[in-house]
């Protein structure tokens, strides 16, 4: 907490995921070409830090959101919106929820999110909003 | 022949106003339409098994619903839970507003409520001690407000320009939306731009499908996100296409991308829906609320929201809207509150309810203020629009309160959104976008209402906005284009936008970005409201610009001396002595009368007045007589001393601002014959009048009092007027110094 505003106090801390600190990011960098807009972003290191802010500051259901978020960070963002909506209501089977938690867990380093998954897999069974499975299978 | 009963004029008169387009209703709990307290609400009850919750409001595991689920897996803290069981509800009532309980231990203990337990708890307060719990219970220190800005023809200069009025009024936050999807790059880039034209740091957003958001998001044309929408029953949450789990993935989601999100929920939502289950509004809502912070959201926008004037439709409405604010500060939420959606055709009722949120201050007092016209809002939206400004200005300069909204002038207004304009216009050619046209900059300037902008090519436009998604058109590249055409400064502004996705800090609770670009939320800039002297409070150098109104007149000005350095009207012949003619009448006027005041409050000139007077008297066959009394200023005192000198024991009193009094000498000073205090509405035929009445009077006839006109709202236009010209004439008293006869000049 005590480091809190990242940005500020701790620009170090905080860089691109090519390195590049906040105070790098100026006109004079631009006018150069030196910034990439797929670069001037959080990376899931940041993202953690803030989840450890977050924890610091007696928030542990923010904090999680985060380490989720911190997960999701360096998976392509149309995967993410995939399993978002393979988690909407009748979207998708038992199988492929089970199958889009293995795909976090293993190909995205993405525990949490997976365990996230699998919580809501059991709970969509209980209260039937799995997909039927003639239906058309979930984009995932 | 009708049979219908005879109408009460005054009831008929009360139907006809606008307040009576809208439909009460008594409470319907089956349907959900009751504020608090449904029949079917459950008992509080949280059990706890083996570490597990096994027992949530009634429900067990085999019962929950999805959301029960949800807060079984997410949103309790056991230890807190078994403190809260050892407190009775009144007590924890009570330390809601008990100023020595700090706000952190009554979020810790949040943590071990249900549901049911909030809503019992927080509906058994009053609105004064709600209101005083949410001024405790707020995140941040310092509230602040959110804008919206959209247009009927979603003209780019128009937005920009609206969205720099905003950024310069000291909005947080500005919120931007579509008519047509296709547009929502192109207005997320204006907006963008027009915002940080006006003040650097204002976080924005553009309201469209959730995919679409966050490729914006990703390109760095917008920051914020507020569109994942959550309800209490299973049932609505389907219907939404949506459950806890889908919408806290997606929570996240938006955080990967350096995304700033709160959730939205409202009373009244599911009765709407049509599945309340028979559930009172604030239970749902404490049940929307418990996931939305179990699903780790910083914040949420709640207070019925869309659903505000179907709460407002049931008893206790007002209060229960304010109860769900407290619930959700009181979960360590951000709150974004309402008073956005179009609250009632009132404007005593809209604002009467507005005063729960303004009064205490909440993160957003509301969650979108329309800087535009709202016949210009396509939120649906505009509860208070831009015509309100200077209403919501002046009750914040009344109460001193800090609403979120700042004064600026129209030179310096109409400046930057010339400038935004401008800047939106350099973007688009950079780009190679259809041209926006120096009309259309200058429409967008001085305009109204986009009534007054021309219409553009709206096929062209969002082939430019498909253009945006389709080249993956950055924050950077839109910077790039400021620069290159000589907007460095709003060019550095957008870069600073970007370079703040960097470390992400406003990911935290209730974060903006302060006047001096640095990050303000609930974490370093925390609400330390502790009783009276603490928190944030409307002083000093905030206190004076938020006061300080640009149509606000310096009194010093108002009071100036009225005779510009000429010679009096009037000279004086020496001491007034009594006079001993039975038909004379003695007109008295002021210290100041025809000296330091030229003219009455309606504008007379004091000649003039005179004149009628000594005429009206002459017409009726009296004699008439001039006197100035010096020692006085009150109007009674000088008419009576103006009775006093008179042969006929009748006289006449006229202040300079026009008031006049007949008096009789036998008569009380305080009592009269005739009272003119209506001195704006008196002509010179009302003050001939009043001579010749004095003068009847004073002849012994039979008197009819002279017509005059009541103006109610006299009052309220010129007191300050009054009280100065009133100040100056008791300026010119000389203390004991007997009257003096008047001639004229």
């Amino acid at each position: 907490m005590r480091d809190y505003p990242l940005g500020t106090r701790r620009p170090e801390l905080v860089t691109t995921p090519k390195g590049l600190k906040p105070t790098d990011v100026t006109l004079d960098a631009l006018r150069q070409g030196r910034l990439d807009a797929d670069d001037v972003r959080a990376t899931a290191s940041t993202i953690r830090r803030q989840a450890a802010v977050a924890l610091a500051s007696g928030r542990p259901q923010l904090a999680e959101n985060l380490m989720r978020a911190a997960e999701l960070a360096a998976i392509p963002a149309e995967f993410v919106l995939e399993a978002y909506t393979a988690l909407r209501p009748h979207r998708s089977t038992a199988v492929e929820l089970a199958a889009l938690a293995e795909r976090l867990e293993r190909e995205h380093s993405a525990p949490r999110t997976a365990a996230f998954v699998r919580e809501a897999l059991a709970v969509y069974e209980r209260r039937g909003l799995l997909a039927a499975d003639e239906r058309r299978p979930a984009p995932v | 022949m009708s049979d219908a009963p005879r109408r009460s004029e005054r009831f008929v008169a009360r139907e006809a106003r606008d307040l009576r387009k809208e439909v009460l209703v008594s409470p319907w709990p089956e349907l959900g339409l009751v504020a608090f307290d449904s029949p079917y609400d459950p008992e509080p009850e949280l059990a706890v098994a083996d570490g597990r919750v096994v027992r949530i409001d009634g429900r067990g595991v085999d019962e929950f619903d999805l959301v029960d689920h949800f807060l079984a897996a997410h949103g309790f803290d056991i230890d807190a839970a078994a403190e809260a069981s050892a407190l009775d509800d009144t007590e924890i009532a009570r330390r809601l507003v008990d100023v020595d309980v700090p706000r952190a231990e009554l979020v810790r203990l949040s943590r071990g409520l249900t549901p049911a337990r909030l809503a019992r708890i927080v509906g058994s307060l009053d609105p004064v001690e709600l209101m005083f719990a949410l001024k405790k219970l707020r995140a941040r220190r310092r509230p602040a407000n959110q804008a919206h800005v959209t247009n009927l023809k979603e003209n780019p200069a128009l937005l920009a320009a609206d969205a720099a009025e905003a950024a310069a009024r000291g909005f947080a936050e500005v919120e931007t939306t579509v008519g047509v999807a296709r547009y929502a790059p192109l207005n997320a880039l204006a907006v963008l731009v027009g915002s940080q034209t006006g003040r650097a740091g204002v976080l924005t957003q553009c309201a469209v499908e959730e995919r679409r958001n966050l490729q914006l998001a990703i390109q760095g044309l917008v920051t914020y996100a507020e569109t994942l929408s959550v309800y209490g029953t299973e049932p609505v949450f389907v219907d939404g296409d949506d459950t806890p789990w889908s919408k806290a993935l997606l929570a996240s989601a938006y955080a990967s991308r350096g995304v700033k999100v709160r959730f939205t929920s409202g009373g009244g939502s599911e009765a709407l829906m049509g599945h309340s289950e028979g559930k009172s509004m604030l239970y749902l809502e404490a049940r929307c609320l418990a996931m939305i912070r179990a699903a780790g959201s910083q914040g949420v926008q709640n207070g019925s929201i869309s659903c505000v004037a179907l709460a407002l439709s049931v008893p206790a409405g007002t209060r229960e809207i304010l109860a769900e604010n407290v619930i959700a500060a009181w979960l360590d939420l951000e709150v974004a509150s309402g008073n956005d959606a179009i609250a009632s055709h009132s404007e005593i009722r809209k604002t009467a309810k507005l005063m729960g949120q303004f009064l205490p201050g909440t993160d957003f007092v509301t969650s979108g203020y329309s800087v535009m016209p709202r016949r210009d809002n396509t939120f649906g939206g505009g509860n208070y629009d831009a015509d309100d400004l200077d209403e919501w200005l002046t009750i914040q300069r009344d109460w001193q309160v800090d609403g979120g909204i700042e004064p600026v002038g129209e030179a310096e207004l109409v400046e930057v959104r010339a400038r935004a304009a401008r800047a939106v216009q350099a973007v688009f050619r950079a780009l190679g976008f259809p041209e926006v046209s120096d009309h259309e900059v200058e429409a967008a300037t001085y305009a109204h209402d986009s009534g007054s902008l021309p219409d553009r090519d709206r096929a062209a436009d969002v082939a430019a906005g498909d253009r945006i998604l389709a080249e993956r058109i950055s924050g950077l590249d839109v910077a790039r284009a400021l620069d290159r055409f000589g907007f460095s400064d709003v060019a550095d502004a957008v870069l600073g936008m970007q370079r703040l996705r960097i470390a992400a800090d406003y990911l935290q609770t209730a974060a903006i970005v302060g006047a001096d670009g640095a990050v303000e939320a609930a974490v370093g800039d925390a609400n330390d409201y502790r009783g009276p002297g603490t928190g944030h409070r409307l002083t000093g150098e905030r206190w004076a610009r938020v006061r300080a109104l640009p149509h606000e007149l310096d009194p010093r000005s108002l009071a100036a001396d009225g005779s510009a350095g000429a010679p009096a009207l009037f000279t004086e012949a020496g001491e007034a002595a009594a006079g001993g003619d039975h038909d004379e009448v003695v007109v008295a006027v002021g210290p100041a009368f025809g000296d330091g005041l030229r003219s009455t409050i309606g504008g007379l000139p004091h000649e003039q007045v005179v004149a009628a007077v000594l005429a009206g008297i002459r017409d009726a066959g009296a004699q008439a007589r001039l006197v100035r009394v010096r020692r006085t200023s009150d109007v009674a005192f000088i008419a009576h001393d103006a009775a006093l000198l008179a042969g006929s024991t009748v006289g006449i009193g006229i202040q300079s601002k026009g008031t006049a009094v007949i008096h009789r000498a036998d008569l009380q000073p305080l009592d009269n014959l005739e009272l003119f205090g209506m001195a704006p509405l008196l002509g010179l035929e009302s003050y001939r009048a009043i001579g010749r009445n004095a003068a009847g009077y004073a002849l012994g006839r039979s008197v009819g009092p002279v017509p005059t006109a009541l103006d109610n709202f006299a009052r309220a236009k010129l007191i300050v007027t009054t009280t100065l010209l009133h100040a100056r004439e008791t300026s010119a008293i000389v203390p004991n110094a007997p009257a003096v006869e008047l001639a004229r000049a």
